[in-house]
């Protein structure tokens, strides 16, 4: 395992051309390798965003970002290799099937024919896809769309896993074998960096977390300490007397 | 390994989409039947008795009729004799309801006239022979003319050739009487028929040579001149299918993820490039084969391949990396699907249009000129046209290439200044 935090963060500023008004300023965050690591927030607080530039989706000019000690404004594309991204959207070709899909992002993500192969043939069956193998996942359940959503994300083995809302719109079974999935991945050595509004799910999930308002990082710390703390019993308090928000203001 | 998954990607998308695949092949190849059929038709109308004449006779003499049966055998009328004593009003109302495009009223006094023209013109030749006759003649006087009704939605080029058809046989029938009665009257005996036929018909022949690079004297067909064009226009129009569908990947969730991945979006650009170049000899491939194969079925000329198909390959296959590369520099400029769309086939029909596809380039003004130089598909039309129609070879058409080539790279660099301001590459 590598010296270096899986992602640290300092003095980032960043602001969205369209607006007037800095989104970040001197931001500063640091998550250890091996975390399993939850950025919440009200909508519009900056989590996506702030996912988005840990990603290297979006520019920025005020201060650094680095993964396992690499910078991600860097030009060499090898960084991207480091992590994987299973975005909130659906991130995949709907006229092709789960195989051909990974055949694709696994070429894209660095992988030669042998290990696409191997694992293809993993993912679908920790999945539960292969029934569906070659079925053109435009005929998918929302459920199933997010297990290839999720399989594709990792099928190069990335040693951070960055989730926008992963289990969005997923009937509970589902849920429940995607958690497990993520907690496997995670004991076997991926830093998982996961935002959700399912605080219920977060709490079994994270061990630590960041609460960000109005693009700033209010809180960040293991999740029992910070309940501790706030004298909360559950992550939804916690949100609620963090950010003065009720989520139907938000 | 990257290029060859995105390019099977590319292909299986490709073929999943059928409606974008008819549009594709279907509909280029109903575009060049329709238009060359409708083409060859109108080679046909002025060559095969196919233009209806109506002509309304109200000279009862028989130059009227000589006329008429001149006007038969010229080859380009089927001529329809209404009622002599047709009046204007009927004759227009007939023009009007029937299948031609012109009429013709020929006047009362048609016979009187063309006499008294040929014998003002016998005395005046033979006076200036210094023979007897009377110089002075007095001038016919035209009291009616031979009156053309037309259809106003027929082109000038059309009427001026129905025009100088009717005048070609007018006179005809006046040089045939000038000829009988200056013979009249040097002779004192009619001309004899023999030597009417040998003075009026024996004429020097117009010799037709299509201007080739070959021996070859095959008159170019209505098939040799469509097929190429729209062919092009097929080639380029393919800007509908691949600009939107670098829009759709653009804007799709699919392309948030290619950007973090380790691969340059440059290399899904390429593989679109490989599919589509891929795609558009295909669409050309087949196009040519059915101009070959299935056009005589359809009772259309056959369409004769070049004698260099690697120079046909050749100039098509950098006439498909141009039409790829303007589709890529479109999807890569348009933020939607529908400006896209919109530009790109507005687009392709403007330069196909200065290209001289639809309008040929030696009829363009002047001021057009120029700017036809700029659009691809003019260098497009100019290769084939040179492998099509003059017989030409690869060597021939490297001229046209060229500028294709240059045009081709100045869509690159476009693409290439859009990716990097929009941080894609």
């Amino acid at each position: 395992m590598s010296d270096y935090p899986a992602v640290k963060i300092s003095g980032l500023g960043f602001t969205y051309p369209s607006q007037s008004g800095s989104l970040f300023t001197d931001l500063n965050l640091e998550i250890q390798q091996g975390e399993r690591f939850g950025l919440f927030g009200p909508n519009g607080a900056g989590k996506t965003t702030l996912m988005s530039l840990m990603t290297g989706l979006l520019p920025f000019n005020e201060g650094i970002i680095e993964l396992n000690g690499q910078s991600i404004q860097t030009k060499d594309k090898k960084i991207n290799q480091l992590f994987g991204y299973v975005p909130q959207d659906f991130s995949f070709y709907d006229e092709l099937t789960p195989v051909e899909n990974l055949e694709f992002f696994g070429a894209w993500s660095g992988l030669n024919t042998k290990q696409i192969k191997q694992r293809t043939a993993e993912l679908l069956d920790v999945m539960n896809l292969t029934s569906v193998a070659n079925k053109a996942v435009t005929k998918f359940s929302g459920g199933m769309k997010r297990r290839v959503n999720l399989a594709i994300g990792v099928i190069h083995q990335p040693k951070i896993l960055f989730l926008d809302e992963p289990t969005v719109g997923v009937d509970v079974q589902t849920r429940h074998d995607i958690l497990n999935y993520l907690l496997q991945l995670n004991k076997n050595g991926t830093t998982l960096i996961y935002t959700s509004h399912q605080l219920s799910e977060a709490e079994e999930l994270c061990k630590r977390v960041a609460m960000i308002d109005n693009g700033k990082i209010v809180a960040h710390d293991d999740l029992d300490k910070l309940l501790v703390d706030h004298e909360q019993d559950g992550l939804e308090g916690l949100f609620l007397n963090l950010t003065g928000k009720n989520f139907s203001q938000s | 390994m990257k290029l060859w998954a995105t390019i099977k990607k590319d292909v299986r998308i490709l073929l999943r989409d059928k409606v974008g695949l008819t549009f594709m092949f279907a509909m280029p190849i109903l575009l060049v039947l329709v238009v060359t059929a409708i083409q060859n038709n109108t080679f046909d109308l002025l060559s095969k008795n196919n233009i209806s004449l109506l002509v309304s006779n109200k000279d009862t003499g028989r130059f009227s009729k000589e006329f008429m049966q001149t006007v038969d055998k010229l080859g380009m009328f089927k001529v329809v004799e209404l009622p002599g004593k047709s009046n204007d009003e009927e004759v227009t109302t007939q023009l009007r309801n029937k299948d031609a495009v012109v009429a013709v009223i020929i006047p009362a006094d048609f016979s009187v006239q063309l006499n008294e023209r040929a014998k003002s013109i016998t005395d005046k030749a033979l006076s200036s022979f210094g023979l007897e006759g009377d110089s002075t003649a007095a001038k016919v006087n035209s009291t009616s003319a031979l009156l053309m009704y037309y259809k106003p939605e027929i082109q000038s080029s059309f009427k001026l050739s129905i025009q100088s058809a009717l005048t070609s046989a007018l006179q005809m029938v006046q040089s045939r009487q000038v000829l009988k009665t200056l013979y009249f009257s040097i002779n004192e005996k009619p001309l004899p028929d023999s030597l009417e036929d040998e003075m009026l018909n024996n004429r020097m022949a117009i010799d037709e040579k299509p201007l080739t690079r070959s021996d070859s004297k095959e008159i170019p067909n209505a098939s040799q001149h469509n097929v190429p064009a729209w062919t092009i226009f097929a080639m380029f129009f393919i800007v509908i299918s691949l600009g939107g569908s670098i829009v759709r990947e653009k804007s799709s969730g699919s392309f948030i993820r290619l950007k973090t991945l380790p691969t340059s979006f440059l290399t899904a650009l390429l593989s679109k490039q490989i599919t589509y170049l891929v795609v558009t000899v295909l669409q050309a491939i087949l196009i040519f084969l059915i101009g070959v194969w299935i056009f005589p079925y359809l009772s259309l000329p056959k369409l004769n391949m070049p004698s260099d198909i690697l120079g046909l390959f050749i100039v098509t296959l950098v006439c498909g990396l141009c039409a790829v590369n303007y589709a890529i520099c479109i999807g890569v400029l348009a933020k939607t699907q529908e400006q896209a769309n919109g530009f790109g086939a507005v687009s392709i029909v403007i330069l196909s249009v200065i290209g001289g596809l639809m309008v040929p380039s030696f009829a363009m003004p002047a001021s057009f000129k120029g700017v036809m130089m700029l659009s691809p598909l003019h260098w497009c039309l100019k290769s084939y046209y040179v492998l099509f129609l003059e017989g030409g070879k690869l060597k021939d058409v490297i001229i046209n290439i060229l500028p294709l080539i240059l045009i081709t790279l100045v869509f690159q660099l476009i693409t290439s200044i859009a990716l990097q301001k929009k941080n894609l590459i």
